[in-house]
This record gives structure tokens, C-alpha cells and sequence, in this order.
């Protein structure tokens, strides 16, 4: 059975660097198409309600385990790639994990948490603890910048050289708050693969709590063949979560995540990857049930303070107010509400806009909404009109797909003019930069004083792309800018100009 | 040491602008007795965008006469949009694959072709048909989009703008060709050849602070001048300028006019395009403006102009 590892290590490698090489990739080098490797995963399908992906990863759940934190979950595969390479640094180069008990209050209390949250309405949780979204955050907040940098450098060697095969990317935008979650959850995660392999997967993930649970049934599961075992403990030295009991010759299958590193210790063959229900069953499926009503009232608990904290958080939300104007969502958010409760900031999207205008927000939503995207405008970096990219990769539908068609009329913010600081206005000069960047001239220039034109605005049609306000010289306020749009409503197409007929036949001079 | 060469061969090559402008006035002035001359500005119309550029150059003593083997040449077409060519947002690509055609015939070591772009740089290079076409016809593009890729330079004849970074390419160059494209715009009324050097700087927001017009002139005064202006009126828009709305901006003109001469070719430029859109000269300001700079001159009457149709 020793081809099993070697199977579940090349499958999780394929789907680890395509996900990861996926994020990092700034240049769109990798084919597009890749982002649907990055749908299948666990929160983003439920909260997409992708029923094939639902069904795929369900069927491989009850089937086989849990596949998925061995195999499909980048954060998992990230923690046994940092505990192999940090091998390097250990005293005794091989794996040595010994048998722990279950966390059963902690992992369970999380779930319950995080379950309960959502339901009252706060999926600030979810965002938090989604394995797949944390690797993302860590990816694109603190690898992603690491290789851009890498490569500005070796393109400003190359450009003075002459060769502009490799040309400079901007640089990530530092959000401070962002970049400290991705931080904070890396330490956490290095911190307990470095001796404890996957004990993360097992106390404070929520998803593989849940997977543990199904796993507790499935059709096929890690057994120790009682008459041939020597108790040498050579599987449990080698199992990573720590869910081998050599000396009892238990395997608690809640917290295996099949990575069949057991099945190549044993020399013996006792140890297998077998059909749970041959013959009668031996045993009912286990209970710990010294602890079962400790757990009880600790989940209990839990889940009233939850229900308090997801009050307080619907209170801090309805105060948008003081904010001076309000988030710029993403365009096919559709609303504030939903965006909020179904984005889990893995960060695809601020990695793949074009020009870089989605940010990590710090509190622009609130606390529950840190990290999600939101549109940051700069000297000339706005929402692209003939691009629907954003809309096209999210994998929990957070954002609905747009086509190009349908984005060029969602109206995520809306303009704001104010003549008084303009610079037409002030300075009786001719400018019209916001006119100029208008792609469907919302704002266009009417005649003012002897010659000069000035901005006015179309608010039906404006679509709150931003390109005015990001060319605006007037700084720092500039004098047109975008409002956000809680609801994000369908802007009116743009008249057509009138069609010239006549044919040119002169010069003219 | 390359900085102080920099300079070294700036001062050279201004000080052979100058003698060259002189060279011009007094074939201007005796224009009656120098009928072999080449002409000042030579207008095409009714072709294709290539044979045009062929035709336009065979009466100016051909590619031969601004290129020479060996040089490195810079292209600066307007790819400032991330639109296709059927829009008129961008230079012709049929033209600007046609003249990296002919440096390169004339023995250019190399054809570099870029612009500061004001969409996505890519999108913009890819959508406007002008990177493939360049590099089909052998040139390269390079970016624009990082302020590494500029150098600082002296305006020392500018009004309100003393200096700026323009890109290096262009600064490291032998010799330059500005090929932009005739449009309507929202804030100068009108683009042109003066109007596209705003592509080959880096800081365009300090123009819109510091009167953009005065700006313009004040780039055109910049010592390393184009060796020829050729501004695409193949397609022109003649409304909801400067990146259009729909191709009902657009008109068909089957025109090409070129000159090095900025003022000339944006006057020539306007007076062909107010038989579609009537437009006041005097409206965009920085023709007369750079005029008043000696840049060039607005007075066609004194040049000699050469129409052809094709």
C-alpha cells in the first residue's frame, strides 16, 4: 500500500504549486483558466453553493477521509512542505511526532463558533479561519510582494542592459492591517507544523474539525491489524496528527488526514488503508464520553457569547455613516450585506486586478470585514471598463460573474463633482484630465468662460470607475471623486455621438 | 560618466538644431529660388496607411535622408488606450508596423517603440494591434509604465515647466519619430503631435496643475526634436475624444500629413479637422503658445506644402 503516499504527494503538490505559483503569478503568464483549480475548495464552494464541487469533495469525504486537508487544501500541504523543510534544522532529521489527545473542547468550540456566527449573520469567522483564504492572505501579503521585488530588481539590472524582457510591477500596496493578519496566521501555522505537523488542522481549523467528523464514517479508513502488530510504534512516529495510539493500536480517525505516511513506516504490513464495514462492525464509532458533557457546556457557552458578539458587530456596521464616504466594493458585489457575509478575502482577486486598484481594506467595513477587497484609487489606477476580471476568478461568488457587457453598466460608486475646487474654476485654466479618462463620459466638458470648457456629470450613466478622480490634479481632496455604492444598480448606457456621413475630399489648408 | 556624456551629446545635438532651424529659415525665405528643396510639410490622402508613409517620405528624400545605418531609433505612436484600432484611440498600427519597417530597412540596429500609457499598459499595447504589429515588423516595445524608465531633463526654455523625466530610450536614442494621431479632446479641444509628447514623460499631473497648454508648448520645447511628426489621420475621432465611446466618434479621412515642424503639422492637422468638427484654432491654446516659443510656425502660407491624393 505504499504507493498511497506516494500518490497523495504528487497530487498535492500539483494542486499546492498551481495554487500557489497561481498567486504569486503577476505577470498572467499562467494560463487564466487556472483559477478554477482554485474553486475547489470547501468554504468557497459552500458559500458559492457550487453543488458539483459540494457533491466531488462530499463523495471523496465519505469515500475516503479527509483527502481534502491532505491533498486539495493549500494550507495544509503548506504546513507539511515548512515541517519537512525545517527538518533541515532539527537535531534528529526524521519525523517524531508522538501520540496526542484530541483538543476535543478547543476544536470543537471553534467550529461551533464560527457555525453559529454565520448563521446570526457574521461570517467574520469563516473569512478568518477558511484555510484555503488564510494561504491566500499569507501568499499574496507577505511571498507575493518578496517575488515582485525580486523581479523589479532584476529588471532594472536587465533595462540598463537594454533588454526589457522583464519590466518593473508595481509594488503590492502595504495595508498595514492586512498584511498583519497574514503574519499573525503565519507564525501560528510555521509555529505548530515546526514540531506538531498538522495539531492546526486539528484544533483550530474549522474545516478540518468538520471533515473530522465525516471522516468518522467514511467507507475507507487508516486500521491497525491487531495480530500482526509489533507496537514498534513506527506509524505513529510517523504520523503527523498525531492520531496514532501505537500502544492501544488505535488510530482516531477524526483526526487522520490520510496522508498514508503510516501505511510506508510499517515493515510489518499491520497497518492499513481498509473498508471500514467488512464483516460486522467491531466496534461503534468512538466516543469520548468522558469528556462529551464538558464539551457540551463549553460549545453551549460559546455560542451565546457568539450570538452577543454578532449583535455588536451588526451594530458597528449600520454605523457607515462616520465614514467620510463609503467603501467602493468590487464590481458585481450587488450589495453590502451580501458581499460582506460571502467574501472571504482570499485576496484572488487583488492579486489579478490589472491595475491594482482592489486593496485589502483595513476597516472600511468594519472589523468583520478586514482584508476584503475594496477600490483604492491612485494617480491613474482605476477599475479598467473592458474588464471583468475580479468578477471572473472570485471562487465563493462573493462576486457574481459579470460579463464585459454587463460591467461596463454596474455602477459601483457614483461621482461627485465639486466645481468649487476644480481647477478650471479655480485657476481659469483649461485641464479636463477626468473628462479625458471618462469611458463613458459621465463626466464631459461643457463651455465655460471665453474658451474654456469645464466638467459636468451624469450621474445615471456614471459607473464610479474612479478614472476621474485618479487623474484629478487637484491633491490632496481631489475635486471629483467617487462615493461608494451600497447597492450596486445598473448605470444607463452611454449615448452614441452622431454618425458623420459626409465625405472628406479637401485638405482643408 | 554616463550622465556627463548624456550631456556632452545633448549639447551637441542642440547646438545642431539650432544651425539646422537656421539652415530652414533661409530655404524659407528664398523659397522661390530653392525648388529642388524638400518640402516643409507634405499632406497624403486616399491611401492606405503604409503607401501613404511611402509617399509622404519619397517626396522628403526618403527613410534614407533621417536614418542611418547603425542607429538606434525610437517610435512614439499614441497607444494611450486600451482600444482597438476601429477606434481611433490609438495610432494606426498599419502605420507604425510601416515605418519600423523602413528604419529598420534603412539599417537601424534597432526600432524601439513605447508610450506612457494612461489605460493598463498591456491591455493597451496588446488592444490597440500595435504590439504585434511592431514587433511582426521587427521593432520592440518596451514599457513606460514605472518611473525608473525616465531620466530628468532641463526645460530651459519652458514658461511654467522647467524640467520633467522623459523616457530614456528617447533620450538615449539617435533619432526620434512622434506619430500620433488626430483626435478630438475633451480638455485641449484637440490632440496632436504636441499633444502626444505628454507620453513620452513621466509626471503628467504637474501639466494639468500648471496650465496644460502652457505645459505642452513647454515640452515642445525640448532641445532632442522628432526627425519627422507624422500624425495618423487614417481614422480620425472626431468626438467624445480623447478614448471615444463608441466608432460613431469615429471618421474615416484616408489622410497622413508630416513635418517636423510641430506648429505647422498641428495647424495643418486642426484645419482638416474642422471640416468635420469646426474648431477654433485659437481654442487650443498651445499652437499659438509654442508658436510664441518659436517652436514653429502656424503661418502654412510661408511653407512649402506639399498636398497629394492618392
Amino acid at each position: 500500500m505504499k504507493f498511497l503516499k506516494k500518490i497523495r504527494v504528487v497530487l498535492s503538490l500539483l494542486f499546492f504549486l498551481s495554487i500557489l505559483l497561481f498567486f504569486l503569478d503577476f505577470t498572467g503568464k499562467l494560463p487564466f483558466q487556472m483559477h478554477q483549480l482554485l474553486s475547489i475548495q470547501w468554504i468557497p464552494a459552500l458559500l458559492s453553493l457550487n453543488l458539483g464541487i459540494l457533491s466531488i469533495l462530499l463523495i471523496l469525504s465519505l469515500f475516503l477521509g479527509r483527502i481534502y486537508c491532505s491533498t486539495i487544501c493549500p494550507l495544509g500541504v503548506l504546513q507539511d512542505v515548512l515541517s519537512w523543510k525545517t527538518r533541515i534544522f532539527r537535531k534528529k532529521r526524521k519525523y517524531r511526532f508522538d501520540y496526542a489527545k484530541p483538543q476535543n473542547i478547543l476544536r470543537y468550540s471553534v467550529l461551533a463558533i464560527t457555525l453559529i456566527a454565520f448563521i446570526f449573520g457574521s461570517s467574520f469567522l469563516v473569512l478568518l479561519l477558511d484555510p484555503y483564504s488564510t494561504f491566500g492572505r499569507i501568499i499574496s501579503q507577505l511571498f507575493r510582494p518578496l517575488a515582485i521585488w525580486a523581479n523589479n530588481g532584476l529588471a532594472s539590472v536587465l533595462g540598463k542592459m537594454g533588454n526589457y524582457s522583464l519590466y518593473q510591477v508595481e509594488q503590492v500596496s502595504f495595508v498595514p492591517l492586512a498584511f498583519g493578519v497574514a503574519l499573525l496566521f503565519f507564525y501560528i501555522v510555521t509555529q505548530m507544523s515546526w514540531t506538531k505537523g498538522r495539531s492546526y488542522c486539528n484544533t483550530i481549523c474549522p474545516v478540518g474539525t468538520g471533515l473530522g467528523l465525516l471522516s468518522k464514517i467514511s467507507l475507507f479508513r487508516i486500521s491497525i491489524k491487531e495480530s500482526g502488530c509489533t507496537r514498534c510504534g513506527a506509524c505513529e512516529k510517523q504520523c503527523k496528527s498525531q492520531c496514532i495510539d501505537s500502544d492501544n493500536m488505535k488510530v482516531d480517525d477524526s483526526r487522520c488526514v490520510t496522508c498514508f505516511n503510516c501505511l510506508s513506516a510499517c515493515k510489518k504490513g499491520s497497518i492499513n488503508y481498509e473498508f471500514r464495514y467488512k464483516k460486522q462492525q467491531a466496534q461503534p464509532i468512538q466516543n469520548n464520553e468522558n469528556n462529551s458533557r464538558r464539551t457540551f457546556l463549553m460549545v453551549t457557552g460559546a455560542m451565546l457569547a457568539t450570538a452577543a458578539f454578532a449583535k455588536t458587530q451588526k451594530v458597528i456596521s449600520n454605523n457607515d455613516s462616520i465614514l467620510s464616504r463609503k467603501p467602493i466594493m468590487p464590481p458585481g458585489a450587488d450589495n453590502i450585506e451580501y458581499f460582506n457575509s460571502h467574501c472571504t478575502a482570499c485576496q484572488l482577486c487583488i492579486t489579478k486586478c490589472p491595475m491594482q486598484v482592489l486593496k485589502p481594506a483595513a476597516l472600511q467595513y468594519g472589523i468583520s470585514g478586514i482584508t476584503q477587497p475594496h477600490l483604492a484609487f491612485s494617480t491613474e489606477v482605476f477599475c479598467t471598463y473592458d474588464c471583468n476580471i475580479c468578477t471572473t476568478v472570485c471562487p465563493t461568488s462573493a462576486l457574481k460573474k459579470l460579463s464585459i457587457e454587463e460591467k461596463k453598466v454596474a455602477q459601483i460608486g457614483i461621482v461627485n463633482f465639486r466645481k468649487s475646487k476644480c481647477i478650471v474654476f479655480t485657476e481659469e485654466k483649461d485641464c479636463g484630465a477626468c473628462s479625458e479618462h471618462c469611458p463613458t463620459q459621465a463626466v464631459h466638458m461643457i463651455p465655460y468662460k471665453e474658451g474654456l470648457t469645464i466638467p459636468e456629470v451624469k450621474k445615471d450613466i456614471c459607473i464610479g470607475c474612479g478614472a476621474c478622480e485618479s487623474i484629478c490634479p487637484v491633491r490632496p481632496y481631489q475635486a471629483i471623486y467617487v462615493e461608494g455604492a451600497s447597492i450596486q444598480l445598473k448605470a444607463k448606457k452611454p449615448s452614441e455621438a452622431k454618425k458623420f456621413d459626409k465625405k472628406i475630399d479637401d485638405f482643408g489648408f | 560618466m554616463k550622465r556627463r556624456d548624456f550631456f556632452k551629446s545633448a549639447a551637441i545635438v542642440g547646438l545642431a538644431s539650432f544651425f539646422k532651424t537656421n539652415a530652414l529659415g533661409s530655404v524659407v525665405s528664398s523659397k522661390n529660388l530653392a525648388v529642388q528643396s524638400a518640402p516643409d510639410l507634405v499632406a497624403v490622402m486616399g491611401g492606405e496607411p503604409e503607401a501613404m508613409l511611402i509617399r509622404a517620405l519619397k517626396e522628403l528624400g526618403g527613410i534614407k535622408n533621417y536614418v542611418k545605418k547603425g542607429q538606434k531609433v525610437v517610435i512614439k505612436p499614441n497607444i494611450g488606450w486600451d482600444r482597438k484600432p476601429e477606434m481611433a484611440a490609438d495610432t494606426n498600427p498599419d502605420l507604425v508596423a510601416a515605418l519600423v519597417k523602413l528604419c529598420k530597412g534603412a539599417g537601424a540596429a534597432e526600432v524601439v517603440v513605447f508610450d506612457h500609457t494612461c489605460h493598463d499598459w498591456k491591455k493597451s499595447y496588446k488592444n490597440s494591434g500595435i504590439e504585434a504589429a511592431v514587433t511582426a515588423a521587427g521593432g520592440k516595445m518596451v514599457p513606460a509604465n514605472d518611473e525608473s524608465y525616465y531620466r530628468e531633463i532641463e526645460l530651459p526654455n519652458g514658461v511654467n515647466m522647467k524640467k520633467n523625466k522623459i523616457h530614456k530610450s528617447l533620450l538615449d536614442c539617435d533619432v526620434w519619430f512622434n506619430v500620433p494621431i488626430l483626435k478630438h479632446h475633451g480638455g485641449t479641444k484637440n490632440t496632436i503631435s504636441m499633444k502626444n509628447l505628454m507620453g513620452i514623460v513621466w509626471d503628467r499631473k504637474f501639466f494639468h496643475q500648471n496650465d496644460l497648454h502652457q505645459c505642452i508648448a513647454d515640452i515642445a520645447t525640448f532641445h532632442k526634436k522628432p526627425a519627422l511628426n507624422i500624425v495618423d489621420a487614417y481614422r480620425i475621432m472626431k468626438s467624445n475624444g480623447p478614448q471615444g465611446k463608441s466608432e460613431a466618434d469615429v471618421v474615416m479621412l484616408k489622410s497622413l500629413i508630416v513635418s517636423p515642424d510641430f506648429v505647422a503639422v498641428d495647424t495643418a492637422a486642426m484645419k482638416m479637422f474642422s471640416q468635420v468638427q469646426p474648431t477654433n484654432i485659437n481654442d487650443v491654446r498651445h499652437i499659438a503658445l509654442a508658436e510664441k516659443l518659436k517652436v514653429g510656425t502656424q503661418n502654412l502660407e510661408k511653407l512649402n506644402v506639399k498636398r497629394i491624393k492618392m
